[in-house]
């Protein structure tokens, strides 16, 4: 029983590590790094993650370049037949550009990059990537970023609220997000983008450990543990 | 052929940078500017026989981002017959 991940390098992305030691230090097994020009996936996988960053300079709009990257044809090829993919922060915005969820990014509200903790709420504890938590329960996340005000139409967000595709949602205002989103599931729910950063809050040195649930989640949901 | 395409936000979808720009105007003393909306233009320099589709696609598939934007494809007038040198 192992637990087969890959996670994918554009240019410009800076969270990959930690997105790699995250699920190295969950799962026990190294995921395989993926760069953006590739075209093919290792066989088998079990997650496929997207990290943060800035991916071609956040050129055009955050993720709308990465989201044309030959990588990202075997990914919406993939999350289409079932493989989960986690998109955090630009993996996000990739993942919206790329038309895996619904909706899109917009400049914060407040026009200036927000990096603190905040307490998020966990809106649906039945997910393959949040059935570690309680519905409910508040956890703290970093969030870092400048494009994370999430936009969709009144019909999306109320499909996505009846469909209990809002994973997770800030508990204070932070970016201007319509109704306080701020993580999404797919219709399949194999795929969560959110803009918090879980794989910032694995360790004790890191200031909280509240991360740590959604990649025990996911390993113990897709490999057993 | 030239080709400009105008990138601007749907009604509706609020656009903080405007709104930011339009304070901005007021504090340099400009009055009466109801609103401000920032989008983007972008130029290309395609082939002549470039369809209207082909246009379009390139627009809705990637220049522009339809949850949040519309666009408006602006054809430069076609160059006048150039005179013998």
């Amino acid at each position: 029983m192992s637990f087969r991940a890959a996670y994918v390098t554009f240019p410009g992305s800076n969270c990959d590590r930690d997105m790699a030691m995250a699920l190295e230090k969950v799962s026990g097994v190294a995921p395989t790094r993926i760069w953006h020009g590739d075209s093919e996936l290792p066989d088998r996988l079990d997650l496929i993650a997207l990290p943060g960053g800035f991916s071609y300079g956040d050129y055009l709009r955050s993720g709308a370049m990465a989201a044309h990257s030959p990588i990202m044809r075997a990914v919406k090829e993939a999350a289409g037949r079932g493989v989960p993919v986690l998109g955090v922060c630009n993996g996000f915005q990739v993942l919206t550009e790329a038309g895996l969820l619904p909706g899109a990014l917009m400049r914060n509200a407040g026009q200036t990059f927000i990096c603190r903790t905040v307490p998020l709420r966990v809106e649906n504890s039945q997910s393959l990537y949040t059935a570690g938590y309680e519905a409910g329960q508040v956890i703290r996340i970093p969030v870092a970023h400048h494009d994370g005000n999430y936009f969709a139409d009144e019909d999306t967000l109320d499909r996505l609220e009846g469909e209990g595709r809002v994973a997770f949602r800030y508990v204070d205002t932070c970016n201007g997000s319509r109704r306080d989103i701020a993580g999404v599931l797919n219709e399949a729910g194999n795929v969560l983008g959110m803009m918090p950063h879980p794989e910032r809050a694995i360790e004790e040195d890191h200031g909280g450990t509240d991360g740590r649930a959604l990649f025990e989640s996911a390993v113990r949901g897709l490999v057993g543990a | 052929m030239k080709v400009r395409i105008h990138v601007s936000l749907k009604p509706g979808v609020l656009d903080p940078q405007g709104r930011a720009v339009h304070h901005a105007l007021e504090g340099l003393g400009f009055s009466g500017v109801e609103d401000v909306r920032v989008g983007r233009l972008i130029e290309l320099e395609v082939a002549d026989d470039t369809s209207d589709e082909t246009l379009d696609a390139m627009c809705s598939g990637l220049l522009a981002n339809m949850v949040i934007e519309n666009y408006r494809i602006e054809k430069a007038a076609p160059a006048a017959a150039r005179e013998p040198a």
